[in-house]
């Protein structure tokens, strides 16, 4: 029979394309996963409003649950409350920091304009002397820093709130 | 109701839509890598926005099935974007002068709709304000870094503001679409953002050294579907592939 803890256990094996050791749990996009009337409802939310990953997310949750006959369910997507970065959880951090990305750090507020970079720490060497190259890097996702003690560049996953 | 709120979502989306469409343009042509990876990201962002506004308006009319639809399959007088954001790509400093300009209206814009009545629109409102906090950040940076930079950064900063204020006052007008959307709280009244968003504007023009023109600009009709001559060629762009391939996907 299926049941939630099954589903969260075989869902945790859907991974993100851009960040591939983190699952949709560890990231916080698997919102809810309720049976309801007579069809499991399977619920996700987008980091980025215009995150390409979300398709292959969608394909690939079809995939796994096909993979272990899974059949009578619906994928609905939610924006409401928004993702934001403190929906990654702890473990999910750690994996992100061992991948060699470092993990969202606490900004100031986005609102404050000029605010000076806030401290990333280096993943690899742990140093805290770095420096923002661009607010843009290779994802929506995450900046680009450079480390100036070990001059490894590195992605830092920024902080969304 | 159904209608005013239809008609704000395809002018909030239309603008999104269409400076990401310019945005992209600068794909593979950045004067640097990351400020090539920086517009295309914001141009994602953007159009990932307007997906999510259209999927929304689509449910509201018979006329449109989906996003997709009215992403490629309007005609020209059938978008609603503010003129500003059809504006060529100019130079660097026109992208991010024009940038900025939008920014700094969106940001306040989604700050309001965020507590907008209308739950859907919140939700869209919440989700596109964090993306629009970095974006401003980007582009007021980097305006500053041009007013305030070299002799000719400073000069084409300062063509550029002079040449784009024109199209900033029709951001802020009130058509009888958002005056029933104020009415029932689901819209703010764009007057009102003006002080903010010039409060912004004003903060920024001083850091980086740049003027404001004296004159208001002129009243841009692009709110009700008039266009300037950039439009149609953004268009024929954009919707080649469906005009001729229709429902085609990859
Ligand atoms: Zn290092």
């Amino acid at each position: 029979m299926v049941t939630k803890d099954f589903l969260l256990t075989i869902l945790s094996e859907v991974k993100d394309p851009e960040v591939p050791v983190l699952s949709i749990l560890d990231l916080g996009i698997l919102r809810d996963v309720n049976f309801e009337k007579d069809e499991w409802s399977i619920v996700i939310t987008p980091t980025y409003s215009g995150c390409p990953a979300m398709h292959t997310i969608e394909a690939e949750i079809h995939a796994t649950l096909k993979k272990y006959q899974v059949d009578t369910y619906s994928i609905s997507t939610v924006l409401s409350p928004a993702w934001t970065t403190d929906w990654i959880t702890e473990e999910g951090k750690q994996k992100l920091e061992a991948y060699g990305i470092a993990p969202p750090v606490d900004e100031v507020d986005k609102r404050v304009l000029f605010s000076t970079p806030t401290v990333v720490p280096c993943p690899l060497c742990k140093s805290e002397l770095t420096k923002m190259i661009s607010q843009f890097g290779s994802t929506a996702c995450k900046a680009h820093y450079q480390c100036l003690t070990c001059k490894e560049p590195f992605d830092y996953f920024k902080c969304l709130r | 109701m159904e209608e005013s709120t239809y008609t704000f979502l395809l002018r909030l989306g239309d603008d999104s839509l269409i400076l990401g469409q310019r945005l992209s343009e600068w794909c593979g042509h950045g004067p640097i890598l990351e400020e090539d990876i920086a517009m295309t990201n914001i141009a994602l962002d953007l159009i990932g926005q307007a997906t999510n506004i259209y999927t929304y308006a689509a449910g509201l009319t018979p006329d449109f099935n989906d996003a997709d639809a009215l992403a490629f399959l309007r005609f020209e007088h059938q978008y609603l974007n503010a003129i500003l954001v059809e504006q060529p790509n100019g130079n660097f400093a026109d992208t991010l002068v024009r940038q900025f300009f939008f920014d700094a209206f969106r940001v306040p814009l989604f700050e309001h709709l965020q507590d907008s009545k209308d739950t859907s629109l919140a939700a869209i409102a919440e989700k596109s304000l964090k993306e629009s906090r970095y974006h401003l950040k980007h582009s007021s940076e980097w305006v500053i870094r041009l007013g305030d930079g070299t002799e000719l950064s400073h000069e084409r900063a300062q063509l550029a503001v002079f040449d784009l204020w024109r199209y900033t006052q029709e951001l802020f007008h009130m058509d009888t679409a958002e005056q029933k959307l104020l009415a029932q709280d689901i819209a703010p009244n764009l007057e009102n953002l003006r002080g903010i968003w010039l409060e912004t504007v004003e903060t920024v023009m001083e850091k980086a050294t740049l003027k404001l023109p004296t004159n208001q600009g002129f009243f841009g009709a692009g709110r009700l579907g008039r266009h300037s001559e950039h439009m149609g060629y953004i268009l024929a762009q954009m919707q080649y592939m469906q005009r001729a391939y229709p429902g085609m996907e990859w």
